[in-house]
């Protein structure tokens, strides 16, 4: 039970120089010295100073997993809404349907959902999504709720912890978007239960203990309901 | 501008504060559930509300710059916030008025990380008292940290200007209605340097040099409250320990 | 224009088939509503309401001018709302579009049909001199049931409105004077569902809306239907009675907020 609070820093403000460490995510150079370019959490480590983000939209990286809602069908290739800056191109060589030039809709349309990967990011920051993986597919059924995406790293818990740990409890199949969107399929109860930790983890995201704390409420509320 | 409106008595001025005194202020970061972020500002009698969206493509896409992100400020003025009821909808003035602040705006922000992108900062002034301006792009500053924005430095405003041969520090109502010059200023505090520059009225060399470095030295304590409305905002999420 | 993911309309109709609502509340239940007057004091009135998440700020001003040709003994009144990009990702700046219209004309006719307004107390000099009120609604974080909120923040800043006779060497600033506020309801229909006071989320999905304005006396003095869906003769007339219930309930917190 450490009393140590993160600390929170915010742009323009000194974190330290580069004769003594290297400056890595969130931060800039200027005159040799290292400074904050977010708010966010400073997080300094043996060899390097960063700063993890508080808030800001979802920055899509190459490999991560989304959720993307479809915003129109072109002849050979989706547009999909993945709650970044820029909207992600879904080509229909990177389906796992045999899909004929202008036969796109009959697949996907406005307003579905998928589970994608992101392929590739260019410099002009072109994105670029894929359906070619296990356990990517066009979703049917269940929810889905919207988190900041700076929380999802929270909500996933180290090596998936707090997700393995809202699953095992309420028995619902949920599937964490980086990109800030969550996929919760399950019982009323169970969804609901999913909805309110999840709202709680959001709120103190920053405490330490959350995963116990989190851990001992969803025990005691599962041996109420049976 | 010749009135008998006297401004200084005893060496007070009209709301009794001192030539480098500043109205109060107070900042609000987050107020708003749609937009990215927010900062609602009150300076003496006028209230600010700021609403930040972005990054996201820019629309339509031949204003896209292929580079960097747009930034888009649009200063407008609520038709209840002033004496005589102003009609809805932009006109000259702040047209300007948006241009200077997006401008200060754009020097602070990371634009090179969203090429193709507009961040669009949406200032409203719901209650006026001279000084919109500084106190809008102050607000704005704070909105965008609240949006997660990368910046290398929270731009601050303000004015300074000269009633009856004095040089004083942020000028209220009658002042700016019957005072000599005006003199809206806005830096990077970090490096000092001025982002924006306004000025009306009439100046000698040696009245400008001691409104600048009043203006800046009202930049700096501004700019504290800036940085603390932003961190209340974060610190009550950060509960350390159990 | 925003995309409305097919799961979450699916979700919500399922849930309407079992009687829900996404957020739990009941068919007729209104979310949280606060009302705050004089938020700003230049104007003549002021309020800030909030529905939800929604928020509107209204602001009355009033000016001398002339009267209109037609009712040369009366005070006049207008109404303008703006959907500021602030609320809205999906707000672009520009001159008022038919939805700002129809939401400021809606409001309008509550307030002006419900005669709350007393535009005979109004007059100066007849044919020459009368008051001119400008009731302007700023719409300023979006998330459901506009109309409400609205009308409620130009309500709400008529009640505390200061006749402004004074700037017009005209005696003393009094109290605009007023008769009883009419309240505005507005239902959204969704696969055969209608709930009262809409979220983002239902309106989206919505295919027909109805706005009711009833007064102290479960009496109607405006509707307005919207959208290109339907309404049949029996959803109409329970959303009116239920308008009525709720408008008592919401007349009075109404009342409370502005001191009476």
């Amino acid at each position: 039970m450490s009393d140590e609070k993160r600390e929170i820093v915010i742009p323009s403000q000194l974190l330290g120089d580069v004769n003594s460490k290297k400056a890595g995510r969130g931060t800039f150079i200027e005159n040799g010295k290292i400074y904050s370019e977010i708010l966010g959490i400073l997080n300094k480590n043996q060899e390097y100073i960063n700063v993890i983000p508080l808030k800001g939209i979802y920055d899509p990286a190459r490999n991560d997993l989304v959720i993307g809602v479809v915003i129109e069908a072109m002849s050979s290739s989706w547009l999909v809404d993945i709650n970044a800056a820029y909207p992600a191109l879904l080509h229909v060589n990177e389906v796992p349907w045999d899909v004929d030039f202008g036969e796109t809709e009959k697949y996907l349309n406005t307003g579905d959902t998928v589970m994608a990967k992101i392929s590739q990011v260019d410099q002009e920051k072109k994105i670029q999504v894929t359906l070619n993986d296990r356990n990517l597919y066009k979703i049917k059924g269940g929810q889905i709720i919207n988190v900041e995406p700076s929380k999802v790293p929270r909500i996933i818990g180290k090596k998936g912890s707090m997700i393995a740990l809202l699953k095992k409890y309420t028995k619902c199949r949920l599937f964490v978007g980086q990109n800030g969107r969550i996929w919760i399929d399950g019982t009323d109860e169970g969804v609901i239960k999913v909805k309110d930790t999840i709202k709680m983890i959001e709120e103190e995201a920053l405490s330490y203990g959350l995963t116990n704390k989190i851990e001992d409420l969803l025990k005691k509320d599962a041996k109420d309901v049976h | 501008m010749k009135s008998d409106v006297k401004l200084f008595e005893n060496g007070k001025r009209m709301d009794g504060r001192k030539p480098d005194e500043l109205r109060k202020i107070k900042i609000e970061a987050g107020v708003l559930h749609r937009a990215e972020g927010s900062c609602y500002l009150e300076w003496g009698g006028n209230k600010v509300l700021v609403a930040v969206y972005g990054p996201r493509e820019a629309v339509p896409r031949h204003t896209q710059n292929p580079l960097r992100a747009i930034v888009n400020a649009r200063y407008n003025m609520a038709a209840f916030s002033v004496d005589d009821r102003k009609r809805p909808g932009p006109d000259r003035r702040s047209r300007e008025i948006s241009k200077v602040i997006s401008e200060a705006l754009e020097n602070a922000i990371l634009v090179e990380k969203y090429p193709r992108a507009s961040i669009d900062v949406n200032i409203e002034v719901l209650d006026a008292e001279a000084g919109t301006r500084c106190a809008g792009l102050t607000a704005a500053a704070v909105a965008l940290i609240d949006a997660g924005i990368p910046m290398k430095d929270i731009p601050v405003a303000c004015a300074a200007g000269k009633i009856e041969d004095q040089v004083v520090l942020d000028l209220g109502k009658e002042e700016d209605n019957y005072g000599a010059a005006d003199l809206p200023v806005a830096i990077s505090p970090r490096t000092g340097e001025v982002l924006l520059l306004q000025m009306d009225g009439h100046l000698t060399m040696e009245e400008f040099d001691k409104a600048l470095d009043m203006a800046i030295k009202g930049c700096h304590t501004v700019s504290e409250l800036q940085k603390k409305a932003i961190m209340e905002k974060y610190e009550s999420s950060n509960k350390g320990g159990e | 224009m925003p995309i409305t993911p097919t799961i979450k309309k699916e979700h919500l109709i399922k849930l309407a088939g079992n009687g829900k609502r996404a957020d739990e509340r009941k068919f007729d239940e209104y979310r949280k509503i606060e009302i705050e007057t004089d938020v700003v004091l230049k104007a003549e009135g002021s309020a800030k309401v909030k529905i939800g998440n929604t928020q509107v700020i209204a602001g009355i001003k009033m000016d001398v001018g002339e009267p209109y040709p037609d009712t040369p003994e009366e005070g006049v009144m207008t109404t303008a709302a703006e959907l500021i990009p602030m609320a809205s990702p999906d707000f672009e700046a520009g001159p008022p579009r038919e939805a700002a219209i129809e939401l400021a004309r809606v409001v309008d006719r509550g307030i002006r049909e419900s005669k709350i307004i007393e535009v005979e107390k109004l007059c100066i000099e007849p044919n020459e001199k009368v008051w001119i009120i400008f009731i302007d609604i700023h719409i300023i974080d979006y998330d459901g049931n506009l109309f409400d909120a609205a009308s409620l923040a130009a309500l709400a800043a008529l009640m505390t409105t200061k006749v402004p006779a004074e700037r017009f060497e005209l005696g003393e600033n009094y109290l605009l004077p007023l008769k009883e506020p009419p309240i505005s309801c507005t239902s959204a229909k969704y696969n055969g569902v209608v709930v009262m006071d809409p979220s983002l989320d239902e309106e989206e999905i919505a295919e027909a809306r109805l706005t009711v304005a009833t007064d102290t006396n479960g009496d109607i003095r405006a509707m307005q239907k919207g959208l290109n869906g339907s309404f049949n003769v029996d959803e109409i007339k329970k959303v009116i009675k239920v308008s009525i219930d709720n408008g008592k309930k919401i007349r009075e917190q109404l009342y409370k907020s502005v001191g009476k």
